[in-house]
C-alpha cells in the first residue's frame, strides 16, 4: 500500500496541534461541557491552532467504568466544536480495543476530520483497521505510539514504519508517562525521521511529569518533528502536557514558524481556560512518580481514587503498577494493585500482632 | 453408539492443537480426525505423533468419510467457518465454531448450554468472552444488571494476527454476548495487549451496574459459585479478590457497582500457562462437547 503525501506545511513550520479538550479530559475526570468546548475552541480557532482535539481522554468510546463516564456525549462535544471552529480542523483519538470503526464514522459524521490512532508502542499493527477506515472517510490520519520510553529508537521506527505502510500520514513519538530524558526523545523522534521522513511526517506528544514536556518538543522539532502537541494550561493527564502558550512563546523565540499567536493562546489559557479548571495539574508525588517509574500519564487520578477508597498511598500504587509493565488503558490493575498493598499491610500488622 | 461421542478438529494451528490435547484425555469425547489443508502442517504431524488420524485434504475429506463424526470443532477461521458451515449442516454433523464467524448463537457452557444442545452451530464467542460473560450472568441472576463493562488484558504474544487485524471484531462480539448471553441491559468489552516480559497472565475484569439497594451478600455468593462452575473446567479460573463493591454515585447514572477480578491462567497443554485466553476457549469448547456426549448417553 502507497501511502499518501503528507499534508504540505512548507519548510520549516511546525504544527501545533492542541489536545486541551482530548488529554485535558482526563484532568477534568471527563467532566467537560459544551459551553467550555466552544469556549477553548473559539479561542483557539482565533489564534491561528490549526488542529483541535475534542474527544472522551481514552478516545472514541472512553466513556465507562474503567475510565471515567463522560458527563456530556463526546458526539455532541465534537460537533460543538466543529460547529465553533471557523479555520481549525477538529480531531480525534481511537484506542483500537476500546473504539472501533464505528466509532470513528460517527465522529467523522460530526464533523471530525483528523483521525489519531494510539496503540501501545509495541502493538501498531493492531491500527491498520482504523487507519484504513479513517483513510476511507477521507481523513487526514495520525498514529499515536503511546509510553514510546519503553522501547529503544530503532524498535520505535520499526513500528513507525507499520503504521506509515497502514496509512498514517504522521505518527507520533508519545511520552505518555513524561520518562523520556532529553536525548531520548531527540534520538526516538530523529530515528523515526529516518525511517518514515520521506512518506510521512514526525510528531511529538510532550508530558511534564519531570517537566521536560517543552524542553523535549523544542529537541523534537529541532530533530525534524513537524507536528508537536500541547494543551493550555498543561491541562493533561499526570503532572499535565506540554502547555500550548509556553511552546508556542519558545518556538517563536527560536524562530520556528507555527502560525499561532503568542498572545492569542497565552490569553486563551489565562482567561478561558484557569477559571474553569477545579485543579492544575501538577507537579505532585504522584505524577513526578510517573515519570521516575515510567507509568502512563492517566493512571494518576485513577491512584489517587483507588488510594483514597482503600486507604493506601497513590505514589505506592503508581510504583507498583510501573513495575507491573502495565500499558495504557488497565486502569482496572490500578484497584488490583491497591487490593494486593491492602493484604500486604493487613499481613504485615497481623505479623507484629503476634 | 459407544456412548461417547466422536468429533473431529478442522485446523490444526495453535488452537486446535491445544483442543486435541483436551479432547484425548476426554471420557466421552472419541477423537475422530484432525483435518487441515497443508501436507507439510506442523499440528498435522503433532496430531499424527499422537496417534490420531489426519488428513490434509480439508472438509472434502472429512465429509466423505464412511464414518462422520457427530461433531465437528472448527479452529481455521471466520472465513473458512462461513464456508463450511453449510457442508455440516448438510452432513448432519453438529459444529462448535471456536471463530469470530458466529453464524450461530452465541454458548457458554455454564450460562446456557442446556438451551442450546440441539442447535446445528454454536458459536463460542471470544476468549474475554469466555472469561467474563459467566460472571455478568452470576449478577443479573440476582439483580437487574443495567450495563456491564469488561476490561481483558492478555500477553501480546497471544495475540495472533487474526486478533490483530480486526480487534474491532473481539470487541464488538463480546459487546453483544454480554447483552444476550450475560443478561446485561447494555454491554462494552475492552481489550489491551501487553508486551511485558515474562509474558502477563491474562486478566480479566467485570464491571455490572447494580441497583443501590442490591444484596451484596447475595450477589458475593453467586460470582463465587459461577467462578467455581468455571473452574471445573478451566483450573486456572481464579477470583483475585473478593468482588468489590462501590457505593452508588451520580456520574454512574444513580446505580451502584460491583467489580469481579479474574485472573486465567492456561492449563499449559499446548500453549504456554500465561495464553489463558486461548485455554479458555479450547477449555469451554471440549466442556461444549463433553457435556453434549453427556446428554446424547443419557437421552
Amino acid at each position: 500500500m502507497t501511502p499518501a503525501p503528507a499534508p504540505a506545511l512548507g519548510g520549516e513550520r511546525v504544527r501545533i496541534t492542541d489536545s486541551t479538550l482530548r488529554d485535558g479530559s482526563h484532568a477534568m475526570a471527563h467532566r467537560f461541557t459544551e459551553e467550555q468546548v466552544r469556549g477553548v475552541v473559539h479561542a483557539l480557532d482565533g489564534s491561528g491552532v490549526e488542529v483541535i482535539e475534542v474527544t472522551h481522554g481514552d478516545g472514541l468510546g472512553g466513556s465507562s467504568f474503567n475510565y471515567g463516564f463522560s458527563l456530556e456525549d463526546e458526539l455532541k462535544l465534537i460537533a460543538a466544536a466543529v460547529d465553533e471552529a471557523e479555520h481549525a480542523e477538529i480531531a480525534v483519538l481511537l484506542l483500537p480495543g476500546l473504539g472501533t470503526v464505528q466509532d470513528l464514522a460517527r465522529a467523522h459524521g460530526a464533523g471530525a476530520s483528523v483521525a489519531r490512532i494510539a496503540t501501545h508502542c509495541t502493538e501498531a499493527d493492531v491500527s491498520l483497521q482504523h487507519f484504513a477506515a479513517a483513510r476511507d472517510l477521507g481523513m487526514e490520519t495520525v498514529g499515536f505510539l503511546m509510553l514510546s520510553h519503553r522501547i529503544g529508537p530503532a524498535e520505535l521506527a520499526r513500528q513507525a514504519r507499520i503504521m506509515v505502510d497502514g496509512g498514517a500520514q504522521c505518527v507520533y513519538v508519545v511520552d505518555s508517562a513524561g520518562a523520556l530524558l532529553l536525548g531520548d526523545a531527540q534520538a526516538r523522534v530523529g530515528a523515526l525521521v529516518a525511517e518514515i521522513g520521506a512518506d510521512a511526517q514526525v510528531g511529538f506528544h510532550g508530558h511534564q511529569n519531570l517537566s521536560l514536556g517543552v524542553a523535549n518538543s523544542v529537541l523534537a522539532a529541532q530533530n525534524g518533528a513537524r507536528q508537536i502537541d500541547g494543551a493550555l494550561c498543561a491541562l493533561g493527564a499526570g503532572a499535565g502536557n506540554a502547555p500550548t502558550e509556553v511552546v508556542a512563546a519558545t518556538f517563536e523565540r527560536l524562530g520556528i514558524t507555527t502560525g499561532v499567536d503568542v498572545q492569542g493562546v497565552l490569553a486563551a489559557a489565562q482567561d478561558v481556560v484557569r477559571p474553569f479548571v477545579p485543579r492544575l495539574p501538577s507537579m505532585d508525588r504522584g505524577a513526578i512518580t510517573q515519570g521516575y517509574a515510567g507509568v502512563y500519564s492517566s493512571f494518576l487520578l485513577h491512584a489517587e481514587r483507588a488510594a483514597l477508597r482503600y486507604g493506601v498511598a497513590a505514589h505506592d500504587i503508581l510504583q507498583r503498577v510501573g513495575e507491573a509493565g502495565y500499558v495504557g488503558g488497565q486502569e482496572d490493575m490500578i484497584i488490583d494493585v491497591a487490593l494486593q498493598l491492602v493484604r500486604e499491610r493487613d499481613r504485615a500488622e497481623a505479623v507484629r500482632r503476634r | 453408539m459407544s456412548g461417547r461421542l466422536s468429533a473431529a478438529i478442522v485446523g490444526p494451528g495453535n488452537i486446535g492443537t491445544d483442543l486435541l490435547i483436551k479432547l484425548l484425555r476426554s471420557e466421552t469425547i472419541e477423537v475422530h480426525s484432525m483435518v487441515g489443508v497443508d501436507p507439510a502442517s506442523e499440528g498435522l504431524a503433532r496430531a499424527r505423533e499422537l496417534g490420531v488420524r489426519t488428513s490434509a485434504d480439508g472438509v472434502g475429506w472429512l465429509l466423505s468419510r464412511d464414518d462422520l463424526p457427530d461433531l465437528v470443532f472448527e479452529a481455521t477461521s471466520a472465513r473458512a467457518h462461513l464456508a463450511n458451515a453449510p457442508r455440516y449442516e448438510a452432513a448432519g454433523v453438529q459444529a462448535l465454531d471456536l471463530t469470530p464467524a458466529a453464524i450461530g448463537p452465541f454458548v457458554c457452557p455454564p450460562v446456557n448450554l442446556d438451551t442450546l444442545a440441539d442447535v446445528p452451530n454454536l458459536n463460542l464467542i471470544t476468549c474475554g468472552g469466555q472469561a467474563t460473560i459467566p460472571i455478568v450472568h452470576a449478577v443479573s441472576s440476582v439483580v437487574p444488571v443495567r450495563y456491564a463493562e469488561i476490561v481483558a488484558s492478555i500477553a501480546s504474544r497471544s495475540a495472533g494476527p487474526g486478533t490483530r487485524a480486526n480487534i474491532d471484531e473481539f470487541t464488538q462480539t463480546t459487546a453483544r454476548a454480554i447483552e444476550r448471553v450475560g443478561g446485561a441491559g447494555r454491554g462494552k468489552a475492552i481489550i489491551i495487549l501487553n508486551p511485558v516480559d515474562p509474558p502477563m497472565i491474562m486478566r480479566d475484569t467485570v464491571y455490572c451496574a447494580i441497583p443501590a439497594d442490591a444484596d451484596t451478600a447475595a450477589i458475593t455468593a453467586s460470582v463465587h459459585a459461577m467462578a467455581a462452575a468455571v473452574a471445573a473446567y478451566v483450573p486456572g479460573y481464579a477470583l483475585r479478590a473478593e468482588p468489590q463493591f462501590d457505593e452508588p454515585r451520580e456520574d454512574w447514572g444513580g446505580s451502584a457497582r460491583v467489580a469481579v477480578f479474574l485472573e486465567v491462567r492456561g492449563n499449559g497443554d499446548h500453549l504456554p500457562p500465561w495464553a489463558g485466553n486461548l485455554d479458555i476457549m479450547t477449555a469451554a469448547a471440549a466442556r461444549v462437547g463433553e457435556q453434549l456426549a453427556l446428554r446424547k448417553v443419557t437421552s
